[in-house]
Order: structure tokens, then C-alpha cells, then sequence
């Protein structure tokens, strides 16, 4: 399913997409950057609650398909400037990182 | 390939929430070299944990990367406090950070483990008041 598919279907909001067209193979959870480094990979969606500009960069190493925030956390305007000149996709859940998970559970894998 | 392409980089200590620069940069260069997304992943990677490091903990240091025909070899250099026990540093989970630090998602005790995950071979030089030298290696082939 591409990040634009996953988007609509779970009812996420879209903070930037870039690359709506990208897909989404599987996912991670993880707010500490190094174990998301160590343990997630290429073309996941990554869920988290971490709001800093650091987020883009460990999405961009890991090459992720999409960051969900969840818990309705929101990113300042200048990180997601950032992300939009990186091509990092970026979608807002208002659910918690578990809930976020169920919902695309089935649909990433 | 018969001489090896290098890359030098200086790895701002203030500034703390743009780290991660150089590493970005590599990704890239090493994208346009053709290499495979796998070492390029491991490369930049390994290069980000080492950027961090020297920032939360040396204020800053200088990267050096060259590309050789078989292998990337990456050289991190700061004048920071040193690292005391290198067997402790290198256990996952261990970490000095501070909770600001933490605040920010880093300080999880997985810098050192996940260069040393990512590299072929690691080196570490480190002298307690005078800095630290670590030297990596990916092998291309």
C-alpha cells in the first residue's frame, strides 16, 4: 500500500508527503533514535512520538517510507520544512503508538 | 578505482539539532558513487551514531571519509573528555548522556553498539583528557 493509500484509509492527517506514491513494507515503533537506527528498516512506516528535527534525519538514514506521529503530537513548522526538502512523508495520528499500529496493521505487511 | 575518493567533514558541537549533516551528505555522495543501498545504509548510519557521539559528548570533532576500491573507511576524531572504560561504553543500554539528551530520543546506550553492528571493523583510540579516534571500516566486497 503506498503512504497516500495508508493515509486515507486510516484516517491519519497529512503534515508533508513528498512521496505519496512510496510503499509501505512493514513497520517499527521506537522513540529512542539509535534503537529505531539499529532496528527498523527500509521502507517501513515508523511510528513515534519524537517531535525534533533529529526525526527527519534518523528517517532519512533509515530511508523509511513515512513517519506517523502518534498521540497527536504535531511538528513545528521549520522541522517540516525540513522534511519537505529532505522528501521525508509525514503523517499526524490522533491514536496512541499501539492503536496507530493496530490500524495499519494488515495493510503495511 | 586507484587512487580513493575522500571526504573530509566538521562536525559542529553547538549545534546540537542539525547533527546528523554530514551523514546526510555521505548518503548521498555515496548514492551518485553507485553503491548498493545496503552499504550505503550501513555506512551513513554508522557515520550518524559517531556524528551524535561527538556532539553530545566532545563538542564537535571532524569526520574523515575515504572510499576505496573494496572498502569505505570512516575516521572520527574530537578533542572531548575521552571515554574511560571502552568494555562499558560498548554495552548496549550504557550510556553518560545527559537527561536533556535524552529528552531529544538520544543517550539510549546504542551509539558505539550500532557502529560496531554496522561496520566490517572498529577501532578505538581514546585518551581520558585528551579525546578520542575511532576508526571503521565497510567492506564493499
Amino acid at each position: 500500500m503506498t503512504v497516500k493509500e495508508l493515509c486515507k484509509t486510516c484516517d491519519f492527517e497529512v503534515c508533508c508527503m513528498p512521496f505519496p506514491e512510496r510503499e509501505v513494507k512493514g513497520a517499527y515503533i521506537g522513540d529512542l533514535l539509535s534503537w529505531v537506527m539499529g532496528r527498523a528498516n527500509e521502507d517501513n512506516a515508523w511510528i513515534t512520538i519524537m517531535s525534533n528535527v533529529n526525526v527527519v534525519a534518523v528517517a532519512t538514514l533509515v530511508d523509511t517510507a513515512c513517519v506517523i506521529l502518534a498521540e497527536g503530537v504535531k511538528l513545528e513548522q521549520d522541522i517540516i520544512d525540513v522534511a519537505k526538502e529532505k522528501g521525508v512523508n509525514i503523517l499526524y495520528s490522533i491514536l496512541p503508538s499501539f492503536e496507530t499500529a493496530v490500524k495499519i496493521s494488515g495493510k503495511v505487511l | 578505482m586507484s587512487e580513493e575518493l575522500v571526504f573530509h567533514f566538521d562536525v559542529d558541537g553547538e549545534d546540537f539539532t542539525s547533527a546528523g549533516q554530514a551523514s546526510v551528505q555521505i548518503k548521498k555522495i555515496l548514492r551518485r558513487l553507485g553503491l548498493s543501498p545496503e552499504i550505503i545504509r550501513r555506512v551513513s548510519i554508522a557515520m550518524y551514531e559517531g556524528e551524535i557521539n561527538m556532539v553530545i559528548h566532545a563538542g564537535g570533532g571532524v569526520a574523515d571519509v575515504r572510499v576505496f576500491e573494496d572498502y569505505i573507511e570512516l575516521v572520527l576524531k574530537d578533542k572531548g573528555p575521552g571515554i574511560s572504560d571502552i568494555n562499558k561504553a560498548m554495552q548496549e543500554g550504557y550510556s553518560t548522556a545527559t537527561d536533556t539528551i535524552r529528552s531529544l530520543g538520544f543517550g539510549a546506550g546504542m551509539g558505539l553498539p550500532n557502529m560496531k553492528r554496522y561496520s566490517d571493523t572498529m577501532e578505538i583510540n581514546s585518551v581520558v583528557g585528551e579525546g578520542t579516534e575511532i576508526k571503521m571500516r565497510v567492506n564493499i566486497r
